[in-house]
């Protein structure tokens, strides 16, 4: 919601000099802002993909069978707090966290547990990890290796967007410098290896989840997505070579055709500047393929049920501007992880869309609209002024060791929450509209046993793994650290010797450090 | 200060303790307590509770915030207020909010843990609270 000033009617004369061929081409041809595919959905629906995951790996494993049964097409892998960060379930720093927000993932063993009779050559699986995201990756691609399958027929996508983890999210490992590498090492490592595999999903969600307004989470992602191209041209890799296993994730929030343009926006910047100025061949190269979530912050704790509302709309709106998989939120996620029950509701909203409204048999349906045009051409000159700002205060990489996007972002959400408390902005059921019987939901409640459990696994998995071998390959990966060599193949041999996440992360941190954020509010 | 009988403002330290990284409502919060006039400091993210007592201690403060949204809030919010209390420091206030259902805020009031606000709160109800908490436990 950027609160820009909308007029109260859209006409002809709004689109004075608008080139429909130039700005927005044909569906599956650039610039894509109508969408990547000739077909969209007349052929092939959206990706229903549900973000799970608690407690221990076999917790998790039995929600993924359970939503695969209902229909759900694709997996997506929530991690708990000490995992996104690096650390074991044994770590004294995990004490109280395991299992708690996402699923506990130590080494190869817990990763054979979560997939445990789910093919992974015929299932696509999203993992949301950033600091850790090779490790876990590693861990995965070990695991299909014990299934029998191997790296090229893996389909799916590892989060692995360090820089806005710096920006918004701040599940950090290692400094910036060091962590770009790794990521450069995977797209490397992948357009060998993995052709298939998404090498990193550039992400606005937390941007925006942090308080960003719609401008800004276009900007800063699509820079963040411009920095990773870059590093990888730097590297010597030829663009069309990695650029087409970028892909992106959008925050989808309450302001309907703002979203929508947003979205519409997004395809043809990134279209544009990987044509115009990384002179990529390829269509695949210039063409943003995206998953989308519903969003988080704008669920309420106060009249819960009012968020299966919320959360229909805005996937509408993610429908409406063409995105290729998509998370629907639960209504009860601001008050504990989601039930079965509200996440099955959340699939339903999906297919409701998917199914009943018709809304998936047109491509673009709001393509040509006065107003939804004028507010896609907006955005891309509001984030395109943003690009400009960003270089000014000395790109990603500066911006982000000086706190200028955390500022930036952190202004954002004070905004927003004095004009809710002035009354400024509705929230009903929060500001307005209140209600004296608000009925309590049911929520759920993760047991504490994952973390005595995950310990007594690592305890055993320490004591009956081969000892030489771990040490061997861990000293091997900080070899190839310390010689600035590509850390994926090493890594894969410490995640196959059931080496563990911390102790593959603590190798490379003798060589990387680690981040120190900028403090301030 | 408008309100308090405190001739000096009222001290906070706002804590992220643990691995979760969303700071939003931690530096939310911490805007609007300054801007009500506290002296307010905050610690950065992925605080352990040792260091958030020792902050605490050093900086003298009267109040402790801390936001969870990790779900560790059973683990995180004693073990600060243990510290504390072990310091000699039982007298500092130990308050906070994230995601935390009601039967958690209800078992951590037991525990001698303040208030706890949930998401949508209005920060004027937090500042009401400090500020109606020191004039009644702070000496001047």
């Amino acid at each position: 919601m950027s609160g820009g000033e909308r007029k109260p009617v859209y006409t002809p004369d709004d689109l004075a000099g608008f080139d429909a061929r130039r700005a927005l081409g044909k569906p599956g041809e650039y610039p894509f802002t109508r969408g990547i595919h000739p077909t969209m959905y007349r052929g092939r629906l959206w990706t229903m993909r549900q973000f799970a995951g608690f407690g221990s790996a076999e917790d998790t494993n039995q929600r993924y069978k359970f939503l695969l049964e209902h229909g759900q097409t694709g997996l997506s892998v929530a991690f708990d707090f000490p995992t996104l960060m690096g650390y074991d379930s044994d770590h004294p720093r995990a004490e109280g966290e395991v299992g708690k927000c996402g699923v506990a993932i130590s080494s190869l063993a817990d990763m054979e547990d979560l997939f445990r009779g789910i093919p992974l050559d015929r299932v696509s699986t999203s993992m949301t990890i950033n600091g850790p995201a090779a490790m876990l990756f590693c861990f995965y691609v070990a695991a299909a290796e014990k299934q029998g399958v191997s790296a090229d027929k893996l389909r799916g996508t590892v989060q692995n967007d360090i820089l806005k983890e710096y920006m918004a999210q701040h599940a950090w490992v290692y400094p910036v410098e060091p962590a770009l590498k790794i990521i450069v090492d995977m797209f490397e490592w992948c357009a060998e290896h993995a052709p298939l595999w998404n090498t990193i999903s550039i992400s606005g969600y937390h941007i925006r989840e942090a308080g960003a307004t719609a401008a800004q989470e276009l900007a800063f992602t699509l820079a963040n997505g411009f920095t990773y191209v870059e590093r990888g041209l730097a590297r010597g890799l030829d663009v069309d070579a990695f650029a087409p296993r970028l892909s992106f994730f959008w925050d989808i929030h309450n302001d309907f055709f703002e979203e929508i343009a947003k979205l519409r926006a997004a395809r043809r910047i990134w279209a544009r500047h990987m044509k115009e100025r990384y002179h990529a061949k390829q269509a695949r190269s210039c063409m943003m393929r995206f998953h989308s979530q519903t969003a988080g912050v704008t669920l309420t704790a106060q009249q819960p049920m009012n968020n299966v509302v919320r959360v229909a709309y805005q996937a509408l709106a993610a429908v409406l501007g063409g995105t290729q998989s998509l998370h629907t939120n639960s209504l009860d996620e601001t008050l504990a992880l989601p039930t079965e029950e509200a996440v099955r509701l959340a699939l339903r909203t999906q297919q409701i869309i998917a199914h009943e409204t018709g809304v998936a048999e047109v491509i673009d349906p709001l393509g040509g609209s006065y107003y939804v045009e004028s507010l896609t051409d907006q955005l891309e000159r509001e984030a395109e002024a943003l690009f400009a700002e960003i270089q000014s205060v000395g790109g990603v990489v500066r911006g982000i060791e000086s706190g200028w996007f955390q500022r930036q972002i952190a202004r954002s959400a004070e905004a927003f929450q004095r004009e809710v408390e002035a009354g400024r902005r509705v929230l009903v059921g929060v500001n307005d509209f209140l209600s004296e019987d608000d009925h309590p939901v049911e929520i759920l409640k993760v047991s504490g046993d994952a973390e005595d459990s995950q310990r007594r696994r690592l305890a055993r998995l320490r004591a009956e793994r081969d000892g030489a071998p771990v040490a061997e390959r861990l000293e091997a990966l900080r070899r190839a650290a310390q010689a600035d060599r590509n850390v994926l193949g090493p890594m894969l041999d410490c995640a196959r010797a059931y080496c563990t996440l911390f102790e593959i992360r603590h190798a490379l941190e003798s060589v990387y450090g680690a981040y120190r954020e900028p403090v301030f509010f | 200060m408008p309100g308090s009988p405190l001739k000096r403002p009222i001290r906070v330290l706002v804590a992220k303790p643990g691995l979760d990284g969303h700071d939003r409502g931690a530096k939310v919060v911490a805007a609007a307590l300054r801007d009500a006039g506290m002296e307010v400091i905050y610690t950065g993210l992925h605080q352990t509770p040792e260091m958030i007592a020792q902050a605490a201690i050093q900086e003298d403060v009267d109040v402790v915030g801390l936001s969870i949204l990790s779900g560790a809030h059973l683990t995180l919010f004693p073990r600060v207020k243990q510290l504390l209390v072990e310091a000699g420091r039982d007298d500092v206030l130990v308050t906070g909010g994230g995601i935390i259902p009601p039967e958690d805020i209800d078992a951590l009031r037991k525990q001698g843990i303040g208030r706890l606000f949930g998401p949508g709160t209005p920060t004027a109800e937090l500042v009401k609270y400090i500020e109606e908490w020191a004039a009644e436990h702070v000496s001047a």
